[in-house]
């Protein structure tokens, strides 16, 4: 079991008599892109809170980078990335100053933290904003940074919340190319969307119903499956 | 237009203020706090003032080191209230051995004591005390008078003259010993404007933040009603307040009101409505709620404390500061509680407090009217 | 009389230009959505309309009312559901309602026919707190409360983002029923499959409109044929189809990538050929009518250009 990146078996949150997260099992593979969807108030975060070791399972099992999120959550954080939309970054500092921040936050050592700075900002083509301000980045900007520095430690994991959110379409498409570049090397993505043109990206998808996995299988499976022509149409069918 | 539209509006008004109650009553955390400070703040200082004094650390200036000065001198240091550390050369030395602070009590003997008491029959003695801490300078000065004056009936007895020792008593830095009575209006003046203009500024700033002030603008309310209704609730919170605070004065701490009730009401309900325009002031000016909090917590308690004569009395501050005092409403009002309440002093005595409260209600009230934005 | 006029309506904040010289009209009746990202200056526009923002310059009108001038009439007779979540979350479903009826000097009863609909959804709770609802709750209730006066003109900001598309869907089914009953519906939204339950639309990007016109419209006016082509690896796939010497452009669309090509210089047949001789698997190319979302991204790169 510990050959995969995450693995959940039985996981459940509750929160007094309310159950957020009814006994989920899953497993993702080293490297897969996987697509967390879910309605609004189906568990989606809750779930994703305890596989970044934020929050305790009330009972069952989950590993994440081969560490367990009940018993070693710290390590589990030590190898995880995330971002989300709504923190990500600090406004307030540059660009190297937040890159330098995290890094740091993640034990890099400063020479390694500096060559590594040059490589992704001459990746992202953001030579040029070194010095700028997160703030004064246009949104697009700000969510590929945000990304390359929630990957910037090399973690076996990234977890990304609704990364895209009023993106625009364009910048949307390159984001995921982020993605998929950082897959090919080998980093397990978990996501969560409300676009469901970007289910299909992923290499498995599931989907939450009141704290329950009620489909778990590749897009084309699962299109297959509920006979829906896009994934819109298989959550629409399961989530109503 | 007539008394449909009236009868509407005031609907309208009915809501608005029916909300803000409910607002309130459903954060009962917000209640608990609005409600227990002035209790909570009441006992703490009924208590904090009231401390006992226990082998106060005195110095004695003794010049002819006679038998009734050496008398006298062993009976402090005899009580468990006195110690006495320090001999001084001159009276002069008395202000060096405060301004070290290691003494609280200095007694001076007068020259050729024993001589001067049993030829003519009279002495003086000099009680000189600290008091920035008004309640203990009172309470050391009060225990040293009385055991001079258990040695001068000792005297009367012993001897058939009539011997008299008078001690005089000076108050070092704080001549008027304001301590006891002063804190009472000290505490009214800060829980008043403390819950008035905190509360109505960050409930106001809240709309703003969640979003819900966008929804309201557009609606064709006007922004007066908007405001009027903010106050409403916490005006009566106050009063509230008020009524406790009296309560407890009165009855704990056995502070009564000496003058006219109505006259202290009247004067407590104009500084309410004073605090609350100052909320109103604030809510306007800043965009979220903890500048909201910073704003009239900085703004309004530090000067509060320091410049309106709770703790420190202005007669004693530096120019510049008395005249910065000067636009501290909680000052004026506290001047006028003291008046009203301690003293005892008739309400015309207060004319100017209510004149200076009711101008900075005035100018409070223009300025948010002005400044609030009917827009974004 | 046009429900909404804008004329050349620029804003900024400092520095940054929000809305540049934008222009356009509503009929009264029209459902009117702007689409675009965040950024694109929709929050700002749509505050303008409702006459909580000053415009730098140009001039707005609404029912023929001007945005400055005459903000209180307006403000009568538009409804208005802000971006945020602006409902108190501490006050009742039924008080929230009754709340913002009363300010509005309306009352529940009478614009019970125009709320009906959505608020039988929500009846069952309504003695709950509105802090408690789901998400989609809490976008019923508050576009009940938006709705509460009978305005003639509905002006909702990105109603819509972070909802899932199941309440999403629901959400534009009520703007649709509204729309019936003859309210104009001013729309903003970033996701651009909701363009299509618009009957004009205006693209936006960066404070500027790329273009107005009905979805429909904007989809006929695509200047190259599109394909959709499929094979494995996907990832891959994008890269070479962007190297092919026929391909204007590609990007991936869910399963699919949308690929605008040279259709003088290739057929679907040959593609398929070339693609297979490079190893991929399933490979299907067939031809497609864009999306709003690949018109928006054409016009993005012509107004580069």
């Amino acid at each position: 079991m510990s050959a995969f990146a995450i693995y959940a078996e039985n996981l459940t949150k509750c929160f007094g008599s309310f159950t957020a997260v009814n006994s989920i099992s899953f497993s993702v593979e080293a490297g897969e892109i996987f697509g967390f969807l879910g309605a609004n108030g189906a568990g989606k975060t809750t779930a994703m809170r305890m596989l970044c070791g934020l929050s305790k399972p009330t009972s069952g099992a989950g590993v994440v980078a081969g560490y367990d999120v009940a018993r070693e959550p710290e390590k589990v954080k030590q190898s995880i990335g995330y971002m989300s939309q709504k923190f990500s970054l600090y406004e307030d500092l540059k660009v190297w100053e937040n890159i330098r921040l995290f890094a740091g936050i993640y034990g890099m050592r400063g020479k390694h933290i500096a060559s590594k700075t040059e490589q992704t900002l001459a990746h992202l083509g953001f030579e040029a904003e070194r010095n700028t301000l997160v703030k004064a980045l246009p949104l697009g900007w700000k969510q590929k940074l945000a990304f390359s520095v929630a990957i910037f430690h090399e973690p076996k994991v990234v977890f990304l919340d609704e990364p895209t959110g009023g993106v625009d379409p364009a910048t949307r498409r390159r984001f995921w190319e982020m993605i998929y570049q950082a897959a090919e090397r080998g980093i397990t993505v978990f996501v969560t969307t409300h676009y469901m043109d970007e289910a299909e990206y992923c290499n498995r998808v599931s989907i939450m119903v009141d704290g329950r996995i009620e489909a778990l299988d590749t897009p084309k499976n699962l299109r297959q499956q509920y006979s829906a022509p896009n994934m819109d149409g298989v959550f629409q069918r399961l989530a109503r | 237009m007539g008394t449909k539209s009236n009868s509407r509006l005031s609907a309208v008004n009915g809501q608005l203020i029916k909300k803000e109650f409910r607002h309130i009553f459903r954060d009962k955390r917000a209640m608990l706090i609005l409600l227990a400070m002035p209790v909570v703040q009441i006992i703490l200082f009924g208590f904090a003032i009231t401390n006992e004094v226990k082998n106060a650390q005195v110095a004695v200036f003794d010049p002819s080191r006679d038998a009734s000065t050496t008398r006298i001198t062993e009976r402090l240091q005899a009580s468990r209230y006195f110690d006495v550390v320090r001999r001084l050369g001159s009276a002069a030395e008395a202000d060096e051995a405060f301004k070290e602070g290691t003494v609280s009590l200095a007694v001076i003997f007068g020259e050729n004591f024993d001589e001067n008491l049993w030829r003519t029959g009279e002495a003086a003695i000099q009680l000189i005390a600290d008091a920035t801490d008004p309640n203990q300078a009172a309470t050391l000065t009060g225990y040293a008078s009385s055991i001079i004056a258990d040695y001068q009936q000792e005297l009367l007895q012993l001897h058939s003259v009539p011997f008299r020792v008078t001690a005089q008593v000076r108050m070092l830095y704080n001549p008027q010993l304001q301590g006891a009575y002063n804190f009472v209006p000290g505490v009214m003046g800060m829980i008043l404007i403390l819950i008035c203009a905190m509360m109505t500024s960050i409930a106001i700033v809240r709309e703003k933040e969640t979003g819900t002030m966008e929804a309201l603008l557009v609606s064709p309310v006007k922004p007066f009603a908007l405001i009027f209704s903010k106050l409403v609730p916490y005006f009566a919170l106050s009063v509230v307040n008020l009524a406790t605070i009296l309560l407890l004065s009165v009855y704990v701490l056995n502070v009564p009101v000496t003058g006219s009730l109505l006259g202290l009401m009247m004067l407590s309900l104009l500084y309410i409505f004073v605090s609350l325009a100052l909320g109103m002031l604030i809510s306007t000016l800043v965009a979220t709620q903890v500048a909201a909090m910073l704003a009239s917590g900085m703004a309004l308690m530090l000067p509060v404390m320091l410049l309106s004569g709770m703790i420190f009395p202005v007669e004693s501050m530096p120019e510049i500061l008395q005249w910065l005092s000067s636009i501290v409403p909680a000052r004026w009002y506290i001047n006028g509680v003291k008046k009203l309440m301690i003293e005892g002093l008739p309400v015309a005595s207060s004319m100017k407090e209510f004149a200076v409260l009711s101008l900075m209600a005035a100018a409070f009230v223009a300025v948010s009217i002005k400044k609030f934005k009917t827009r974004l | 009389m046009k429900a909404l006029s804008v004329n050349n309506v620029s804003r900024s904040y400092g520095k940054v230009q929000a809305l540049k010289n934008v222009s356009f009209e509503v009929e009264q009746g029209e459902l009117f959505g702007l689409i675009g990202p965040d950024g694109a200056g929709k929050t700002t526009l749509i505050r303008i309309l409702a006459t909580l923002l000053l415009a730098d310059s140009g001039r707005a009108t609404v029912d023929g009312l001007d945005a400055v001038r005459d903000y209180r009439a307006i403000r009568r007779r538009v409804g208005y559901m802000p971006g945020r979540f602006s409902l108190y979350q501490d006050l009742s479903v039924e008080e929230n309602l009754n709340f913002f009826a009363s300010i509005f000097n309306a009352t529940v009863r009478e614009s019970y026919h125009l709320i009906q609909g959505i608020y039988r959804q929500i009846e069952p709770f309504k003695s709950r707190r509105a802090g408690k609802l789901s998400g989609g709750m809490k976008q019923k209730l508050a576009l009940c409360c938006a709705l509460i006066h009978k305005p003639s003109l509905l002006f909702l900001d990105e109603p819509t983002t972070g909802v899932d598309p199941v309440s999403r869907r629901e959400f534009w089914d009520m703007l649709a029923s509204l729309r019936q009953q003859g309210i104009t519906i001013v729309v903003s939204t970033p996701y651009m499959d909701e363009a299509l339950r618009c009957d004009r639309i205006a693209l936006m990007k960066e404070g500027g409109c790329l273009k107005i016109e009905t979805p429909q419209n904007i989809i006929r006016q695509f200047p190259h044929t599109l394909w959709s082509v499929q094979g494995d690896p996907m990832y891959r796939l994008l890269k070479d189809l962007r190297r092919h010497e026929d391909v204007i452009s590609s990007f991936a669309f869910g399963d699919a990538h949308h690929v605008a090509v040279r259709s003088e210089r290739i057929t679907t047949l040959q593609l398929e050929e070339n693609l297979k001789m490079l190893d991929y698997k399933n490979v299907e190319v067939k031809e497609i009518t864009p999306t709003v979302e690949d018109c928006y991204m054409q016009l993005t790169m012509d107004n580069e250009q």
